[in-house]
């Protein structure tokens, strides 16, 4: 053993297991992506391109189109799941009735994969014969085709996500909120003030570590996903619900590996280019409360 | 209670119920029916209940694969778990004990795999050169690979709420750090341990695409695949295709079931440090 | 005793012919006509081979089902035998490189030319056997509708929208099926199209391989978008277009709840098994362009199937494939899913009795010009895109001018990225 761990009882040397998996299986195929990222690189053969790939990705027609899908997807999953997730979370701990049946009935669609909740909707929001619609009908709605309108299609997509994904920002939520002592809630009352303003002056401050980890995975969640959108659309009808991660799979999908991967590069400097500083404002301002 | 609580609770349980569960009330009653009632699937009750028909056909589709798949996917999921908890344990309490720039270098590099996506191709490649590919054993060391993120993040919040005196103590008593390590810290993770069992072993148990890249081939067939091979074979029979995502559910299901309550325990010192 | 038993026993198996128990692996699509023509020629192939067993792996059809292929066979983690596309599809297999060449076998040297030419490289050396007969692209058609109504078939494309318009006016029925919920199917009216595209522009496969046209500025061309376009616009199309399945599409063509839908005629063989009372109510005709004159058929040759270098059981798998391309496999085919069109192995009769819609289909085939093959099979580049770009023109999201030239820049990305000249 090295002479470092007689002097410090944490050692180096524990991080070796997990390092040898994570480079071995991780880092080195990424960092070898990077050099494929600028070949011409099909299954069967590679050429170099230098930044051909780039420059093609970069004016790929819908690009554009596809980051600010990708951005509005993720803000708006983020927002809802830090929102809702916070007031089911409050709900679920005031005491109500059929509280701990309910904590498991919102955390149970997160046990669900991802295919068979993508099946599971594509049925429930077909147009003219999926319930939903069948159910706004019956009380006289004309429900619009969720999937199959392009200026709708990506929203639909958001709300399975938030629907699928918000048990887990509850349950975060509640356990921030049982470390909360009662005796701020204490003083507040004594102070005269309402449950609202106790709700703002002492809840959502006390909270905000747990606020914080459910906006940053929920947010990396929201640049990176593919697999519902793809489940569900396949970034149709046409290319409206198209996002990066589904953009760089149809390049790996047509055999143009080498573009693909250029657009993996682009995407993972995009999720470290809005997460990074937000994380650092976010924990920094959470060490000075 | 006061009324307002039942009243909060009545409402709550009537949309959640919509909201939450109504879905699932769906894949139940079409895993039930013909594939003619289920071609156009609604809510409407089956005419004749074949569960029990459905249940097997769907079981022993391609020679059972469904159960091969169950064994598979449990395999891969208890083998990574396993790994991860311990490795990725180790990680977070020296990088949390011991604030340096080696570890905080470490910590970075371990939450980009949180960001960074898979190179899948180079990894395939990998695999074949060390003779891992199309294994259980390779996708178990992927498995840990893509899960260690997350694994570490946790650890190394909730090890804060430790305190240091429980190792000081330790070691005062003449314990190697290993020893310190696995006797009394690890112990005390235990919370935090049940939590990230179950959540990546949801996670893991789930996985679709990267079975999909790095396990091809019949007998290394996982659950999700099933489903998704089943989508393409069972176009006209949505009925099967239900049940199949029926069976798939529970064994998620069960751990969760199994692991409720320590889920929030788990979770409490782990979001609240941040 | 043991030498005596050891001796007969060696003798056995050499007059057995094939060597000890073999499982040959094989990956096909997920078609229903497909599964079932592979269930019978393995069986059969089994009963007379007892040694001999197989295993059937199903992907995906489509683009996610190319990746899966392309992917397998760059790794080397082929099945033994796989059933892939041919033509440009089949190019993009680097072949020389990943396939196993099968022109000594005695079934292959006789197949239809046409075919051959669609599964073989620079050098003549062929790689695939059909795993179907030739089939057509154009329009699947309710004939009880046509009948009810006093429609004709038309000849031309005003013909064939002056028959929509009766429809409309006269039933609920759907003129024209259209179903994106599996993209591929939305790129029949333009890829059919192609016959018309030809007969007034004789060179443009080449032209186009060689970057000297394009779809966007070359009239003839641009119609099949137009016409997809012109479809949506007159409201023929489906209530639930944007969601129907292919599956959809057949029920409804063969119950008559939508009364056109442009696709290819293997699709016959995939009612045979889901509907088969209702076959003869299906009729087909080819994709009418302007002139009545020049009316033809755009065709595909078959999907093939193929051996990778990296099968261990190469000798039996052509073996098998030998089989498959001999007079009695394509018989035993023919059998399970009904004729779908002309085989392409000589000597392969169609049974009397065909289905209406491949009876409106021979025709075709029998006259000198009236079939063109596809231009996939004709130029390597197909871009990728083309799907979702019909699946925009078809729903009203672009226009067809538009989706033209999205489709020459998809086009042109394709061709770069494969390293074509003049790119």
């Amino acid at each position: 053993m090295p002479a470092k761990s007689r002097i410090s009882p944490y050692p180096y040397w524990f991080f070796l297991p997990a390092a040898a998996i994570f480079v071995v299986f991780f880092l080195v195929p990424t960092v070898a992506s990077f050099y494929f990222s600028l070949t011409y690189w099909d299954p069967f053969e590679a050429r170099f391109a230098g930044w051909d790939n780039y420059v093609q990705f970069f004016s790929e027609p819908y690009l554009l189109r596809g980051t600010v899908n990708t951005l509005a997807f993720a803000v708006l999953t983020s927002g809802m799941k830090t929102v809702i997730g916070l007031l089911l979370a409050v709900l679920l701990t005031s005491g109500m009735m059929g509280q701990s049946l309910l904590r498991s009935i919102v955390f149970f669609p997160v046990l669900v994969s991802t295919i068979g909740v993508g099946l599971l909707f594509q049925e429930l929001m077909h147009p003219t014969q999926g319930a939903i619609n069948v159910a706004l009908a019956a009380v006289g709605i004309d429900g619009p085709g969720w999937l199959t309108n392009p200026s709708l299609a990506l929203f639909s997509v958001a709300l399975v996500d938030v629907w699928r994904g918000v048990g887990l920002a509850t349950l975060i939520y509640i356990a921030g909120l049982a470390t909360i002592g009662p005796e701020y809630y204490e003083a507040a009352r004594i102070d005269g003030a309402t449950r609202l303003q106790q709700f703002w002056r002492v809840t959502v401050p006390l909270i905000r570590p747990a606020t914080t980890t459910v906006i940053i995975l929920s947010l990396i969640g929201g640049l990176r996903l593919f697999d519902l959108i793809w489940a569900m659309t396949r970034g149709g009808p046409g290319f409206s619900s198209d996002v990066l991660a589904s953009v760089i799979y149809k390049q790996y999908q047509a055999g143009f590996w080498g573009l693909s991967t250029a657009g993996n590069v682009i995407l993972f400097l995009l999720i470290a280019l809005i997460i990074a500083p937000l994380a650092w404002w976010l924990n920094r301002r959470s060490i000075d409360s | 209670m006061k009324p307002r609580q039942i009243l909060n609770g009545g409402l709550a349980l009537s949309a959640s119920l919509v909201i939450f569960v109504i879905p699932f009330l769906f894949v139940l009653i079409n895993a039930m029916k013909s594939p003619q009632e289920a071609s156009q699937p609604d809510f409407a009750l089956p005419e004749r209940w074949l569960f029990w028909e459905n249940f097997v056909t769907t079981v022993q589709t391609r020679d059972y694969a469904l159960l091969l798949a169950y064994w598979n996917s449990t395999v891969i999921t208890v083998g990574a778990i396993t790994l991860l908890v311990i490795f990725g344990a180790m990680v977070g309490y020296v990088v949390q004990r011991r604030p340096s720039t080696v570890t905080r270098i470490v910590y970075m590099v371990a939450l980009s795999g949180l960001m960074i996506p898979p190179a899948v191709v180079p990894t395939i490649w990998l695999l074949q050169s060390v003779g891992l590919f199309k294994t259980l054993n390779g996708m178990i060391l992927i498995q840990v690979a893509y899960g260690l993120g997350f694994t570490v993040l946790l650890y190394r919040s909730f090890i804060g709420t430790i305190p240091r005196e429980l190792d000081e103590a330790a070691i005062i008593d003449g314990a190697k750090p290993w020893q310190v390590f696995f006797k009394v810290v690890l112990p005390l993770l235990k919370p935090v341990t049940l939590t990230v069992i179950v959540v990546q072993s949801i996670s893991i148990f789930n996985d679709f695409t990267h079975p999909l890249y790095y396990l091809p081939g019949r007998d290394n067939v996982t659950v999700q695949l099933t489903l998704y091979n089943f989508q393409s074979q069972f176009a006209s029979q949505m009925n099967l295709l239900f049940m199949n995502i029926l069976l798939i559910t529970i064994p998620p299901l069960i751990v969760f079931i199994f692991f409720n309550r320590q889920i929030v325990a788990g979770m409490t010192s782990g979001a609240v440090k941040g | 005793m043991t030498k005596t038993l050891t001796t007969t026993a060696m003798a056995l198996a050499l007059t057995a012919g094939a060597a000890s128990a073999e499982e040959l692996s094989l990956l096909i699509d997920n078609g229903p006509s497909t599964i079932a023509a592979f269930e019978a020629l393995t069986a059969a192939y089994t009963e007379m081979h007892p040694d001999v067993t197989f295993s059937i792996e199903i992907r995906p059809a489509g683009g996610e089902g190319d990746n899966i292929v392309k992917s397998r066979l760059a790794t080397g983690e082929m099945t033994d035998l796989f059933m892939y596309n041919s033509g440009s599809l089949f190019q993009a297999l680097r072949p020389e490189r990943t396939l196993v060449p099968l022109n000594d076998l005695e079934n292959v040297a006789p197949l239809n030319d046409s075919f051959k030419r669609t599964v073989q490289d620079a050098q003549g050396r062929v790689y695939g056997v059909p795993a179907e007969g030739a089939m057509g692209g154009g329009i699947l058609y309710h004939v009880p509708t046509y009948q009810e109504l006093g429609l004709e078939v038309p000849r031309t494309w005003d013909a064939f929208m002056a028959n929509n318009a009766v429809i409309a006016e006269k039933t609920d029925k759907a003129p024209v099926i259209q179903t994106y919920r599996n993209t591929w199917t939305s790129q029949l009216f333009v890829l059919a199209d192609y016959y018309n595209v030809q007969s007034e522009e004789p060179g443009f496969a080449e032209a186009y391989t060689a970057n000297a046209v394009k779809f966007a500025d070359t009239p003839a061309a641009l119609k099949g978008f137009e016409r997809l376009q012109a479809v949506h616009e007159a409201g023929y199309l489906n209530a639930d277009y944007g969601a129907a399945s292919f599956d959809d599409g057949l029920h409804m063509v063969a119950n008559g709840t939508g009364v056109h839908y442009p696709m290819l005629t293997f699709s016959i063989g995939a009612i045979r098994q889901n509907s088969p009372e209702l076959i003869d109510d299906v009729g087909f005709f080819a994709q009418p362009g302007d002139d009545a004159e020049k009316n033809g058929l755009t065709i595909w040759l078959p999907s093939a199937v193929y051996i990778p270098k990296s099968s261990e059981h190469i000798d039996i798998a052509k073996d098998f494939l030998d089989f498959v391309a001999s007079v009695e496999g394509c018989e035993t085919i023919v059998e399970v899913n009904g004729a779908i069109g002309p085989q392409l192995v000589p000597g392969c009769e169609l049974p009397d009795d065909v289905p209406t819609a491949i009876a409106d289909m021979l025709p075709y085939f029998e006259q000198d010009g009236r079939t063109a093959p596809a231009l996939e099979f004709l130029s390597p580049i197909k871009g990728p895109a083309l799907e979702q770009l019909t699946v925009e023109v078809g729903s009203g999201i672009r226009d067809a001018k538009s989706a033209a030239e999205r489709y020459d820049r998809d086009v042109a990305k394709q061709a770069r990225q494969l390293g074509l000249p003049n790119w």
